[in-house]
């Protein structure tokens, strides 16, 4: 922005003239608020963020660079990181599996249907407009030791323990109030693309003697595989990052078996203040978001359809 | 009866099985919310009582005016307003201003600065919390209204999506009022915005609703607990002493009014937002 000196501070666009330098003048006041914003705001806090995760920092005292002490620590010497790593992909693949198969499911059954496809969507579409934390509150009655879950199973007689206070089952009740929250959303982003298929292709293909399968798997799917992959990649990033239902549900319990990357960089660094540490942890986990976007975007080659 | 009108009987009946059985999927997705109420309006002592009962014995409508009193419960709700309200405001101006010089005005590094401005779209938001966190302490406004709202005010998804929405406003339009000698922020207040209504209340939408339902960064910024958004103060209710199960039943009802409210009455903005969405998936 070299040439946006604005000493005269004077906004005044001579009418008649457009050229270049006028449009620069403007083009910088108008960006300014925003340019402030964005610089200390967003840039400024990825540069920190990087150069803190290489300190010790603990919010009291004066940093003290320590290298990549923090990462090895991380990988080498912290009884806890690789079970919140492994929490954390564990979360991600079974979420992001069942979110994708179930809002595809639902997408394509409210699509089958004649009349009443808004009032679906809304339906399922509720809980993503709602707070996740009251969300999260309301599973947890229904979860909490002799609620509604546990009634439901010894009345079924079916013998599975209560799901907060078993370490191998709290991932899966986080994961059921995860789906339930937010499964809504994909659902409409599918179904509105589903909406968008030509209805002349899947009549062609019926006329040409296609089963209903055959017409999903062979017409539909790969004509919304574009939509199918922004949403995958959209899930994976949102759920590497999950919070809010951990924070109420479990607090990473029991023991630390639902202690996520995101939970951990919120312990580390508000309750124990290593402000230092939980930056790299951070960073891990930007990392870990970039692998599988990387991932996603390599894969795609192997199953989007682009129409062109 | 001949063979055509029997299988248009069958056809009908494999509908309406078909409407049937996504309408109980639907109401089994919906049981939650009626949890949620039904828990809301009975004593503490019923909720935790076992065997569950699906319905209240007593019905006890006045736990949602009780919600109130317990907790400043109406002060969260002004809290989450005054919030939420502040960053839609903030980033709805701040955007268009941005959106417009990246549609309509031509200056160096325009669309480098755009490439950063959608790059910047791919980093996390808790990733950024430990740096926000220190640079809101040392501007002094740690448990400040201005602390919460400014840091997540400036997004750039808005300039993107306006400059989106700007592109397809036609020039002549622009060109014309130019030549009569308005000014280019005339023009965007006069002319542009006016006519972006569709794409400015998609984002105010969208902005109101994803600050209302915000939990990590209030909770870390407001300390106190009389400056506690909603959500915020929801965790409040849970205490050492025990939880309130039945006023947090309330209370999250509450709290979840006007995300409902808005998705109810503005489906169709929201279908169609997503819709474009789609469209554009994976370009």
């Amino acid at each position: 922005m070299e040439d946006s000196a604005v000493a005269t501070g004077a906004p005044a666009v001579l009418p008649r003239r457009r050229s270049g330098r006028h449009d620069g003048r403007t083009a910088f006041l108008f960006l300014l608020p925003s340019l402030l914003g964005v610089l200390l705001f967003l840039v400024l806090p990825i540069i920190a963020s990087l150069a803190l995760s290489f300190t010790n920092w603990k919010l009291l005292g004066k940093p003290a660079f320590v290298g990549v002490q923090n990462y090895v620590r991380l990988f080498t010497a912290d009884p806890q990181f690789w079970t919140v790593l492994r929490n954390t992909l564990f979360f991600t693949v079974e979420y992001l599996v069942l979110n994708i198969v179930i809002s595809v499911g639902l997408a394509t059954w409210i699509a089958s249907l004649k009349r009443g496809q808004r009032w679906f969507r809304v339906v399922f579409f509720l809980p993503t407009f709602t707070p996740g934390i009251a969300v999260a509150i309301v599973w947890m009655l229904i979860f909490a030791p002799g609620g509604f879950f546990d009634f439901i199973m010894k009345s079924l007689s079916l013998g599975v323990p209560n799901l907060l206070t078993d370490q191998t089952l709290a991932m899966q009740a986080v994961i059921i109030v995860s789906l339930w929250a937010n499964v809504g959303y994909n659902t409409v982003l599918f179904n509105a693309a589903l909406d968008m298929v030509p209805p002349s292709y899947l009549e062609a293909a019926k006329i040409d003697g296609a089963s209903a399968w055959d017409r999903f798997w062979k017409i539909r799917l790969p004509l919304i595989s574009p939509t199918l992959f922004f949403g995958t990649v959209m899930t994976a990033i949102t759920s590497l990052q999950v919070f809010d239902q951990i924070y109420v549900m479990t607090r990473g319990g029991p023991g630390n078996a639902t202690a996520t990357l995101g939970y951990a960089i919120y312990q580390r660094g508000f309750q124990n203040f290593q402000m230092g540490y939980a930056s790299s942890i951070a960073w891990v986990m930007f990392a870990l978001i970039m692998a599988l976007t990387a991932l996603q975007f390599w894969l795609q080659r192997k199953w989007v359809h682009y129409d062109n | 009866m001949t063979t055509k009108a029997r299988s248009r009987r069958v056809t009908l009946a494999l509908d309406i099985l078909n409407h049937g059985a996504l309408i109980l999927v639907a109401l089994l997705f919906l049981f939650p919310f009626f949890w949620m109420v039904s828990n809301a309006v009975r004593s503490n002592a019923e909720v935790l009582a076992i065997p569950v009962r699906i319905l209240p014995n007593e019905f006890q409508w006045d736990n949602f005016q009780k919600t109130w009193s317990e907790l400043p419960f109406g002060r969260f709700f002004l809290n989450s307003l005054i919030v939420a309200g502040s960053v839609t405001i903030i980033t709805v101006v701040v955007s268009s201003l941005a959106g417009y010089a990246f549609a309509r005005l031509k200056f160096p590094g325009r669309d480098a600065l755009l490439l950063g401005y959608v790059g910047t779209l791919m980093v996390p938001a808790i990733m950024l919390i430990i740096p926000l966190f220190l640079i809101v302490n040392s501007l002094g406004m740690v448990n400040t209204f201005q602390g919460v709202i400014l840091p997540v005010a400036f997004g750039t998804f808005g300039a993107f999506l306006l400059r989106q929405f700007f592109l397809s406003i036609p020039n002549s339009l622009e060109e014309a009022a130019l030549i009569d000698g308005a000014s280019r922020l005339r023009i965007l207040v006069s002319i542009i915005i006016p006519l972006s209504m569709p794409a400015i209340g998609l984002l105010s939408l969208f902005t109101f609703i994803a600050q209302w339902n915000n939990f990590l960064w209030p909770l870390i910024v407001m300390t106190g607990q009389e400056n506690a958004t909603l959500p915020v103060g929801l965790t409040h209710f849970q205490t050492q002493q025990g939880t309130q199960w039945n006023y947090i039943m309330a209370g999250a009802a509450l709290s979840m009014l006007p995300g409902i409210v808005l998705a109810i009455l503005l489906q169709k903005l929201i279908y169609n937002s997503i819709a474009l969405n789609a469209g554009m998936g994976g370009r």
